[in-house]
């Protein structure tokens, strides 16, 4: 502890390098989480119990298309109140418009809550969330440039599957072939006739992708999602290979520094064990103060990230706390065994000598 | 208390062997106060390594308290430092973030006796030394003369059979020499702690009961 405080900027120094090994395992976990939360929550904002998607799908692309037809058949099937067919259309890596009818996914969905402007009312009008219009600084009236150039015609509260939502006969119109889609919406009569409705659906539409809206929260997980994992471990691992480096760094300079110091503690008998017991201590020491400072950090970097990029939200994920200390922790031990090791078979004469 | 018999000690430096001892002979009593002088290269410092169990003999006997140091692995010369041998250097060598008590406690602790209960015979040599009123204070703001009696505390706190003294008075002037010198003779006289210690200075080896001279890593009395 007294070395610590003895020599404060490397102290300082490694706490802040371990904090943001901390930070940035959080800030990614937080990003992950975020993000498929957020889609979780805006999907069910759509009111639908179920949704059906193209067989050539998948749970998270974009890609995939339909005949409209299919949501005459899936109205046609029993405990059926409403269905809705909905086209999604990217304009960029991580944007894309929602095409919908307003009438009947006002039904589905409850309505919009308009905080400026009003509905769909020509075919160049689009609807945009409190999220998109904080991010891109729009307001109801302005134009945004998608490729094609839309007018705002109201800012929605967000929550409601999209961000961005056009009418569904344009979007066909502009991105051919028309009188396809690529998600239908489905609400049952009853919660008790989801089941049911579910597994008649499986049996109507043989090969479509068919999910329940209740189960999504478990479907959008980081496990399901390709790539995701992967890209997370290594990100972590990178964090922790620079805790590592830096523990090992400061942790070889001190031992350095002190080999005087260490000379003194062999010289009234202190073991091997003794000696590298007191440098993983002062290890152990930083490594909390820095998971502490990197917790602290992922606030801060979640209030940047709502503040410079609302539509990639973050979560703070407290389950993730304990987790990046150990990891900080295992890094930081990791990188204090050499340096530690050197300073607990240093030879005590040579080290008594040393200025 | 302490018996040497031709003790010799060789480095090997690349394919040279230096001979540090060449067949050292002594005895030291208990409660004995023994001054070692003579030239450097004399081996002087090396006697002192060996006694303290910094460095292993290479041939001969050495007896410390019955311990032969010759047949001590390196644990157990470590052990040895623990409460066998206490060192007192010339550069005082405190550990500069630690306050002196800290100091002091640090070898209790590496000793395992810190949670022993308060020592009233250590009391006594506390005041022995002056320095109970500087124990808070870091080595930075202790004078030179302050700082090697605070080393001489840390040096007997676990009641070592030896006190190994480096010259002690090395760093000093006139007075913090002949005060230090002092509290090693008064601890010698009151508690009867042996001691043997290293020094160039006809003065401070005056302070001994006897004077024993080293040339070329022998005994010449």
């Amino acid at each position: 502890m007294e070395n610590l405080k003895h020599r404060p900027v490397r102290t300082f120094l490694s706490v802040i390098a371990i904090g943001v090994e901390v930070a940035m395992i959080l800030t990614l976990v937080g990003l992950s989480h975020g993000m498929l939360q957020d889609l979780t929550r805006r999907s069910q904002g759509s009111g639908g119990d179920i949704f059906v998607r193209p067989p050539d799908s998948s749970l998270l692309s974009q890609s995939g298309k339909m005949p409209e037809g299919v949501v005459k058949k899936v109205r046609s099937i029993p405990h059926v109140t409403l269905a809705t067919g909905t086209l999604i259309q990217p304009v960029s890596a991580l944007e894309y418009i929602t095409g919908i009818n307003l009438d009947e996914f006002n039904a589905l969905s409850g309505g919009f809550q308009y905080l400026e402007g009003g509905p769909l009312r020509q075919p160049d009008d689009i609807l945009i969330d409190d999220v998109e219009a904080r991010s891109k600084g729009l307001h109801a009236g302005d134009t945004i440039d998608l490729g094609r150039k839309w007018r705002v015609a109201g800012v929605v509260a967000s929550g409601k599957l999209s961000r961005m939502f056009v009418d569904i006969r344009t979007l066909q119109h502009l991105y051919p072939p028309s009188g396809y889609i690529s998600t239908i919406y489905v609400k049952a009569d009853s919660a008790a006739n989801i089941d049911p409705l579910f597994d008649a659906l499986g049996q109507n539409l043989e090969a479509f992708k068919i999910y329940k809206m209740q189960e999504l929260t478990s479907l959008y997980s980081v496990d399901n999602i390709p790539l995701l994992k992967p890209f997370t471990t290594v990100v972590i691992a990178i964090a922790a290979i620079v805790g590592f480096l830096m523990v090992f760094l400061s942790m070889y300079t001190a031992v350095l520094e002190r080999t005087r110091e260490i000379g003194i503690l062999k010289a009234l008998g202190a073991s091997p064990g003794y000696i590298l017991g007191a440098l993983m201590r002062e290890t152990v020491l930083l490594s909390i103060v820095g998971t502490l400072v990197g917790i602290a950090l992922s606030f801060g970097t979640k209030w940047l990230m709502d503040t410079l990029a609302p539509t990639l939200p973050t979560a703070i994920v407290q389950d993730w706390w304990a987790i990046a200390g150990l990891i900080a922790l295992g890094g930081a031990v990791i990188g204090a065994i050499y340096p530690g090791l050197k300073a607990a078979r240093q030879d005590p004469i040579e080290a008594l000598a040393y200025d | 208390m302490i018996e040497i018999r031709d003790l010799k000690k060789v480095f090997h430096l690349g394919d040279v062997d230096v001979h540090a001892l060449r067949g050292v002979n002594l005895s030291v009593t208990k409660s004995e106060f023994v001054a070692v002088i003579g030239p450097s290269g004399s081996g002087k410092s090396t006697l002192f390594h060996i006694l303290g169990g910094l460095t292993p003999p290479t041939s001969g006997s050495v007896f410390i308290d019955g311990r032969d140091l010759l047949k001590m692995s390196d644990a157990q010369r470590t052990n040895l430092r623990k409460t066998g041998v206490g060192f007192v250097f010339q550069k005082y060598n405190l550990l500069p973030t630690l306050t002196a008590r800290e100091n002091i406690d640090i070898a209790r602790d590496i000793a395992g006796r810190r949670n022993h209960a308060p020592d009233p015979w250590f009391q006594e040599v506390l005041k022995l030394l002056g320095i109970e009123r500087r124990l808070n204070h870091k080595p930075r703001a202790l004078s030179g003369g302050e700082q090697q009696r605070v080393a001489i505390a840390r040096a007997i706190v676990n009641h070592p059979a030896l006190l190994l003294a480096d010259e002690p008075t090395g760093n000093l002037d006139t007075e913090n020499s002949n005060a230090v010198l002092a509290v090693l003779r008064g601890l010698n006289e009151r508690i009867g702690q042996t001691i043997l210690m290293i020094t160039h200075n006809p003065e401070a080896a005056a302070y001994a009961h006897r004077i024993v001279e080293m040339r070329d890593g022998r005994i010449v009395e």
